[in-house]
């Protein structure tokens, strides 16, 4: 070709040698990951630790993975950025403290639906009762489908156990305690929930999906207000 | 450099493995029209939502991963397992190494695709995007990536011509890259067969997906179609490379920079400002190398150009190597930060990944498709004026995808950060700009039906020559 050089054609070397080549890309490709994996993994600055974030009750761990398989991130987002549009919207802008136990994490991409990252709190059980029912009973204009499976079918507590110990072997601080107790304070707090729903006029039973999942909703970016003396902790470094 | 054109007819002609091209093909067209398909009906259930009909295995948060897992793994990747296995054999001059390894990644893949669209509507997920599917499943297609790989250097191994053409340079890279990415990616702790929880959490999790998002579409959607590129079009176009200097200054560029640029779908989270600078900046420089592939393409053709006004092949080519430039360009715009504050979160997104996904990726495959598939199987297209009908239905359906999903995406925007003159927010309501959205979505799933369209004439018309009586092809040049 015209424009070659011999110059260029050093090149021909990787060219005939597919090893040689194969290892360099395999260099050329690993860079940038490893440049920008292992400091987010290794200094923990990068991730200031908020005294206030607990782990998921065991209720809220099954229903958040009610929401994990309903593909719920879809359309939700789980990360306010730090923009007055957003914190007048949805409340305070995430902090990467909030999300150490989120196995996998669910900020999304996408929000066809707004922002759930501080749901919790926001309204009562029986709200979100009669939205996964039927959503544009209480949101007009919503384009959700209906959940009505999760008013009906019975949560499965079955694998409850394997999942607190499988986040307790990934560093989620469940004490033995709180694992061999798991299913007993499930029900407790599920119970909790019915009673709320009731005293709204919704009949309904601790051993129902929807009840795992106003569990994990209700307490989705709960964490960060609640300080040791009930007030507000804040997070020092980041700003933007 | 050898030339594909000479390299084709080189003696003694080698036996090659037409079977496993033939199949992959025919894989990607089922595969990519039932893609589309659930892509569509997702669209439409965000303009009319009672379209899920109250079944919880096709509500858009499980139809939604079972169109992007579909469309990329079932269409794109089988389009670029045909590709690779119909152009080694000939850059290199021998039948792939092992007929049986072909046969077991076919198969695997296969059996993979149908686990994923099994699973996916039962709500089995890892969720995590791009990245669904539970970890047997991951394993399986783990396990099958290792056999193509295996296969490919081994027939690498074994070539006949010294020289590996530009074409095999960026398969290796996909090859190594996917591999790296989705063991990754994948790691977790099983519960049981079909639950397990991501090994990392919150930040690094987010950072390792969207490391690995990124990156599928860098080397699963771009680097082995820009190899097919290099081999397909100067075969179709009878032309030579323009450029050897290019393809390796923007091959060795392309990989190096791809890799660094995922923090960009981080903007403005809690992922710490020094990664999102990285992502931003790494984003802009991509636009270099990207550029650099487009302008080899396009300039390709340089003396051709009288033919791209009347070869259909040609002009899907062209389509997709502008859409590719097109979407290179926009992507590293979308990766400032001022401008992703605004896009993100939005349906400029989604406007953005299908101006690549369907306008370059699909393109270029239905090029590659509507030129190989006569050598392949010996056959002249049994509609060959539908091959043209396909092209303006495609490219229009683009169009018409894309314009909405760019307005919408962009009012949406506006929408959620409007202050009124009071300094409260201009529609505090969410649910006033869903609906603001309603008449896009109903637009997008026009360009999406002329798109889909297209897509099943290709399946007739592959249907009809695979498997009817078309006339044999005059000229045997495969």
């Amino acid at each position: 070709m015209s424009t070659d050089t011999e110059s260029w054609q050093r090149h021909g070397l990787f060219e005939n040698k597919p090893l040689l080549m194969t290892v360099l890309v395999t260099v050329v490709i690993s860079i940038g990951g490893l440049v920008e994996l292992i400091p987010l993994a290794a200094v923990k600055s990068n991730v200031p630790t908020i005294a206030s974030v607990m782990p998921y009750s065991p209720l809220e761990l099954e229903g958040r993975d009610i929401y994990l398989r309903e593909g719920c991130y879809n359309c939700h987002s789980q990360m306010i950025r730090p923009f007055r549009a957003e914190t007048m919207r949805y409340g305070e802008y995430s902090k990467a403290g909030e999300f150490v136990y989120d196995h996998p994490f669910q900020w999304g991409s996408k929000r066809t639906g707004p922002d759930l990252a501080r749901i919790g709190g926001k309204y009562p059980d029986a709200w979100h009762y009669r939205h996964m029912e039927n959503p544009v009973a209480t949101s007009a204009g919503s384009i959700m489908p209906r959940y009505g499976w999760l008013l009906t079918d019975a949560l499965d507590l079955g694998l409850l156990e394997r999942k607190m110990k499988a986040m307790k072997l990934m560093g989620v601080p469940y004490s033995d305690a709180e694992i061999s107790g798991g299913l007993a304070a499930a029900k407790v707090q599920a119970d909790g929930i019915v009673a709320n729903l009731a005293s709204a006029g919704i009949e309904t039973s601790s051993d129902k999906e929807i009840i795992a999942l106003i569990a994990y909703l209700q307490r989705m970016g709960t964490d960060l207000g609640k300080g040791k003396d009930g007030a507000a902790t804040a997070e020092p470094g980041r700003h933007e | 450099m050898s030339d594909p054109i000479a390299g084709a007819t080189a003696p003694p002609a080698p036996v090659y493995d037409d079977e496993t091209p033939k199949n992959f093909i025919l894989a990607a067209v089922l595969f990519g029209a039932v893609g589309m398909l659930v892509g569509l009906w997702a669209a439409l259930e965000l303009a009319f939502p009672a379209l899920n009909f109250d079944l919880k295995w096709i509500t858009f948060g499980r139809l939604r991963p079972l169109h992007t897992s579909a469309v990329v793994f079932a269409f794109a990747a089988n389009v670029v397992f045909a590709g690779v296995y119909h152009s080694s054999q000939r850059l290199l001059g021998v039948r792939t190494a092992s007929d049986a390894l072909s046969k077991i990644h076919f198969w695997g893949w296969q059996l993979a695709v149908v686990l994923v669209v099994i699973t996916y509507p039962l709500g089995i997920t890892q969720g995590k995007e791009y990245a669904e599917m539970e970890w047997p499943i991951d394993l399986l297609v783990a396990a099958v990536w290792v056999v193509f790989g295996v296969n490919f250097f081994w027939t690498i191994a074994i070539r006949k011509t010294k020289h590996l053409y530009v074409a095999i340079w960026f398969y290796i890279a996909t090859i190594i890259t996917i591999a790296v990415l989705h063991i990754v990616n994948g790691l977790v702790i099983p519960v049981s067969m079909t639950k397990s929880y991501s090994l990392f959490a919150g930040v690094q999790d987010a950072l390792v997906q969207w490391w690995y998002g990124h990156n599928a579409v860098g080397f699963l959607l771009t680097t082995p179609f820009l190899g097919l590129m290099y081999y397909y079009l100067p075969k179709a176009a009878q032309r030579p490379v323009y450029s050897y200097r290019l393809s390796i200054v923007h091959f060795w560029s392309l990989i190096f920079l791809y890799i660094w640029a995922g923090p960009h779908h981080l903007h403005y989270t809690a992922l710490p400002n020094w990664s999102q600078t990285l992502g931003m900046v790494f984003s802009l420089m991509l636009i270099a190398p990207s550029w650099g592939g487009m302008l080899n393409g396009l300039l390709t053709l340089r003396g051709a150009w009288d033919r791209v006004r009347t070869d259909p092949i040609l002009k899907f080519m062209v389509v997709a190597i502008s859409f590719y430039g097109m979407s290179t360009l926009e992507g590293p715009i979308m990766a400032i930060r001022g401008v992703n504050a605004l896009s993100h979160y939005t349906d400029w997104t989604i406007g953005h990944v299908h101006s690549g996904a369907l306008g370059w990726v699909g393109m270029i495959s239905f090029g590659m498709i509507y030129w190989v598939v006569p050598q392949l199987w010996q056959r002249e297209w049994a509609l060959p004026t539908w091959i043209n009908a396909h092209f303006w239905l495609a490219t229009l359906g683009i169009v018409f995808y894309i314009v909405p999903m760019w307005v919408g995406g962009v009012t949406q925007g506006l929408m959620w950060r409007a202050f009124n003159e009071l300094g409260m927010l201009k529609y505090p309501d969410f649910t006033e700009t869903v609906m603001a959205l309603k008449p896009f979505y109903v637009l997008r799933a026009v360009g999406g039906t002329m798109y889909l369209t297209g897509m099943i004439m290709l399946g007739i018309n592959i249907t009809l020559t695979a498997f009817g009586k078309a006339p044999a092809t005059k000229e045997v040049t495969a």
